[in-house]
């Protein structure tokens, strides 16, 4: 869908006050627009207003944040930008898409960040603050003169808003509201309902006065009737509404509710950018239905304070991300061995060291599944949506303690702040653990009493009588007792690697995305979902014979797969990880590193998996993947 | 002595523990390890406190010292180097119906586990604290511990250890939110009992440190305190430690110190020949950290479903058919 061609030949700049012909009303199925500004001037909340709205409308949303690394990075700085962009779709949105078709821009700087970036389609609309052409320093005049003329020998449509002025005459420091102002604009150009408006504003302030909300709504309002006054477009965006009740929530904030759904009772975290919100959000409501989250004063701390509760009590939850993630490997090691439920949740950022905190990056898979040294077996589950987000962790920590094991759940930054409208889920008493069982252990029973197919032992826990025993990470035998005897070592890496075995056994094959046979299997894992499923579907719309498969357990994997992988020609993994590509001079098929899926694909069922991937720290777009897979798939034909 | 019937039913019903209800495996420690005099206290104290062995956790890190609850037959958990205050701290706040012992080293608690410690002392946890410290490390064969004295040659000091040991009495004593700080010695069973039973019972985190001899690798280390009685300094008080008139005879080397004086324990505890022996601090009144976070409510399936509707409401978007039953909701 092109919309430049349907608002073409507005390349002027918008005066203010300036009469407007009448606004041209367009019908489009879907718009992507982008609210960026210096950080703390408020476009987040912008853009999460707006995404609340549309999808209140009943417009499928996805929202993407745009979080600088700092809190206060410096003013009108390029790598400064901070933002959001909102993708509103007529049907279900299952991702961010392309690139941006409206901006609202609070300076031309951080705008500039993203044209870099290549994050805004040829021709978009930018809707830029005016304040900066009549600044008392020069040299921001200037620099702000220069970047419009480039912009707009770009290609790009400038239209110059002065939000500053419009917002004095509400409020004493514009920075604080224009962010207001700027929703009732887009409420304006894309013809939502000004009540729902007003209510979503009402309820994002809800927690302050009623001052605040009224000085707000007005705000909304001033904008909303600049923009019918002054601007000469209008879109609308059809919308259905949902016939069930929808939750909309940003991936974090879907965790915390399922480790609330779970019946977990604790949860331990050390602060990391980008899985910390999870926990603010837990902080906040799990002490209501009893539950706590301890601040540990390190991530080893953490893992080895959710061990010590799941091992006395019921099973426990860690949040991190990467760098913590690789902390906690020895804990991890340990909950494996002693045979310890515990759910782990890494919200994958950029790496590797500290990487790109706030970027995300799908880089931590293998070390997930083979983290921790010596041979650890543990569970390692992807969630690939928002709703997912919140049932991976009632699955993952009934795996953990039905198999006594580690489960790793992995998210990443992308899923961490995006919101996608899902189903109200309905509580079901199954979700919950059982109480800690306290009924005495019977006479003679061991403690690592291993099933002999499939390594499952009951677990005593503190308190049952005649349960007594030393837990220990040290080799030990079925009475946990220190044994260093090769036919007694053997025998627990033997068990406890039966017990994902015997997990894969219970799990169903996934679900093809397209035909169950073809030309080329696109496989993904986690955030991309979305993203590929799109990109399979604009491909099969003129007539590829290409399907997509998404895992969600990585290890063990399910059933089926080999069967899945016979039946297309080619198999490709996409991946927002790094792999070596074969145009660099030195690398061949010899030494090339595939991605993480790949490799584990290809060392499982000996067939020639193709990766893709993509690490700029940006969620892949589904134009990029629809690129890379012509390819391939011209490659067949050639 | 009279006693109601019902009492009579209650004590027949409870149940009574001997020596051996608490012995475990056999202890795999050297000969002369200082270790054995701690394992017997600290069995001696289940016994005489009544301790339900399936209600009590013995939690250790690594090193001679964390082979500890192998050796007990209660409920044990010989976590990973340097972690047992953190594991410990989970149990407990999964579980503040246990009683938590920690077993660790000066290289468990003093060196990797350092970040932890300090951090164990600022929750003050109802936890009993025990530091096994030999001064060396045992497991690893020889190297130079952070409670070292220097010039201490070892296997990876040959020269002599370059560092003044440190001491981790002060340390304990300037973190925020201490509550119980007591020192004992392997060698004098009767007030290391007495010593072990006052961490027992204090509610908080109680750090106890036991000076520990190492027969293998420090064997004539203290063997000065040993043949002096005057290099101990015993710590009495009616609040602290009573030290009975036979001890008395042997140490005389006693002040009257009341354990509610912090300012007096630092000093005391910056003195370390003599060593001092006895309760430096206590302060019942610090709250523990489980208290604070209301650890170990009940809770029930309604509870939790409720919770979670009532979040679940702020995020829902409801048909518009259905506003009606939102409202009655």
């Amino acid at each position: 869908m092109n919309t430049i061609a349907a608002v073409a030949g507005h390349n002027e700049t918008l005066r203010t006050g300036a009469a407007s012909a009448p606004r041209r009303l367009t019908t489009l199925p879907e718009h992507i627009v982008e609210v960026i500004s210096d950080s703390g001037e408020g476009a987040q909340r912008c853009g999460q207003s707006l995404g609340a709205i549309a999808a209140r409308t009943g417009n499928g949303i996805w929202t993407t944040e745009i979080i600088p690394a700092e809190i206060q990075p410096p003013a009108r700085s390029v790598a400064g930008a901070s933002g959001i962009r909102i993708r509103i779709g007529s049907n279900a949105v299952t991702n961010g898409g392309d690139e941006t078709d409206l901006v609202v821009s609070f300076n031309e700087q951080v705008l500039l960040g993203r044209v870099r970036d290549r994050e805004l389609k040829p021709g978009a609309q930018i809707l830029l603050e005016s304040m900066w052409r009549d600044h008392r320093d020069p040299k921001i005049v200037e620099s702000f003169a220069q970047t419009v003329e480039m912009l707009k020998s770009a290609g790009y449509r400038v239209y110059e808003i002065p939000l500053e002025r419009e917002c004095k005459a509400l409020i004493a420091d514009p920075r604080k509201g224009k962010n207001m102002f700027v929703l009732g604009m887009l409420c304006s150009i894309y013809s939502f309902d000004a009540k729902l408006a007003h209510e979503q504003v009402a309820r994002t302030f809800g927690k302050k006065d009623a001052k605040v909300v009224s000085v707000n709504q007005g705000l909304l309002e001033a904008g909303f009737k600049w923009a019918e006054a002054n601007l000469d477009f209008k879109y609308a965006i059809p919308a259905t509404r949902s016939t069930s009740p929808q939750i909309v929530v940003n991936g974090n904030t879907a965790i915390a509710l399922g480790v609330l759904a779970s019946g977990m009772d604790i949860c331990a975290m050390y602060p990391i950018t980008p899985a910390t919100s999870a926990s603010h959000y837990l902080s906040d409501v799990f002490e209501k239905v009893g539950g706590i989250v301890h601040q540990a004063e390190d991530e080893i701390a953490a893992c080895a304070f959710a061990i010590g509760a799941s091992y006395a009590g019921k099973c426990a939850v860690t949040i991190t991300s990467g760098p913590g993630y690789s902390l906690k490997q020895e804990g991890i090691g340990l909950a494996v061995m002693a045979e310890i439920p515990l759910v782990v949740v890494n919200v994958q950022r950029g790496g590797p060291s500290t990487g790109q905190p706030t970027k995300v990056e799908q880089g931590d898979l293998l070390t997930a599944i083979y983290g921790s040294h010596g041979d650890a077996p543990k569970v390692v589950m992807a969630a690939s949506d928002i709703e997912d987000c919140f049932y991976s962790m009632i699955t993952a920590r009934k795996i953990a303690e039905t198999f006594n094991t580690v489960v790793v759940v992995l998210s990443d930054a992308s899923l961490a702040t995006a919101q996608q409208p899902f189903s109200r889920p309905e509580f079901d008493a199954n979700w919950l653990a059982p109480p800690v069982d306290q009924t005495p252990v019977p006479a003679g029973a061991k403690p690592y009493d291993w099933d002999a197919v499939t390594g499952i032992a009951r677990r005593f826990v503190p308190g049952q009588p005649n349960g007594m025993h030393t837990l220990t990470g040290l080799a030990h035998d079925r009475g946990s007792k220190v044994a260093y005897d090769p036919d007694t070592n053997e025998e627990g890496l033997r068990r406890r690697s039966l017990k994902i075995v015997a997990l894969q056994k219970t799990l169903q094959p996934p679900a093809i995305h397209g035909d169950a046979e073809g030309d080329l299997l696109v496989i993904g894992w986690g955030s991309t979902k979305g993203v590929i499923e799109e990109a399979v579907d604009r491909l099969r719309a003129e007539g590829c014979r290409v399907s997509s498969l998404h895992l969600r357990f990585i290890q063990p994997m399910q059933p089926g797969i080999r069967e899945i992988l016979r039946r297309f020609a080619r198999v490709i993994a996409i991946e927002g990880n790094w792999s070596d590509r074969l145009e660099d001079e030195l690398v061949d098929e010899d030494n090339r590193r595939y991605s993480a899926l790949a490799m584990m694909l290809r060392s499982r069922f000996l067939v020639d998996v193709d990766c893709w991937t993509q690490s700029r720290g940006q969620p892949i777009k589904p134009a990029e993947v629809v690129r890379v897979l012509r390819t391939k798939l011209e490659g067949e034909a050639s | 002595m009279s006693m109601p019937i019902t009492q009579c039913l209650i004590k027949l019903h409870e149940e009574h523990h001997d020596l051996e209800d608490y012995q475990g495996g056999v202890p795999r420690w050297c000969s002369g390890c200082g270790d054995n005099a701690i394992l017997t206290a600290v069995q001696r104290l289940c016994r005489d406190e009544n301790l339900a062995p399936e209600r009590t956790v013995f939690v250790s890190g690594i090193g001679c010292s964390s082979r500890f609850p192998h050796y007990m037959k209660t409920y044990g958990f010989h976590g990973i180097h340097g972690r047992a205050f953190p594991i410990a701290e989970g149990v407990k706040m999964a579980r503040p119906d246990l009683a938590v012992f920690v077993n660790t080293g000066d290289g468990d608690c003093c060196s990797i586990g350092a970040a932890h410690w300090i951090h164990a002392i600022r929750y003050n946890m109802n936890l009993t604290m025990i530091l096994h410290d030999n001064h060396v490390y045992g497991l690893t064969k020889k190297q130079a511990s952070p409670t070292s004295p220097i010039g201490f040659k070892s296997n990876t000091t040959p020269r002599g250890s370059m560092l003044n040991a440190l001491n981790p009495l002060t340390v304990t004593l300037g973190v925020t939110n201490v509550s119980f700080v007591a020192q004992a010695v392997d060698w004098i069973p009767e007030l290391l009992y007495d010593i072990i039973r006052a961490a027992y019972l204090h509610r908080g985190f109680s750090f106890l440190r036991i000076i520990q001899r190492c027969p293998e690798f420090l064997p004539k280390m203290f063997d000065p305190w040993l043949h002096d009685p005057g290099k101990t300094l015993l710590l009495s008080h009616p609040d602290g430690l009573t030290v009975s008139p036979e001890l008395a005879r042997t140490y005389r080397n006693q002040i009257e110190h009341d354990p509610s004086d912090i300012d007096r324990a630092r000093e005391i505890a910056s003195d370390e020949d003599p060593i001092p022996v006895g309760i430096l601090y206590r302060n019942p009144d610090v709250p523990c950290y489980e208290t604070l976070r209301g650890a170990g409510q009940l809770r029930t399936t309604d509870q939790i479903r409720s919770g979670l509707e009532t979040e679940l409401d702020k995020f829902t978007i409801w048909p518009e058919d259905d506003a009606g039953k939102r409202q009655a909701a």
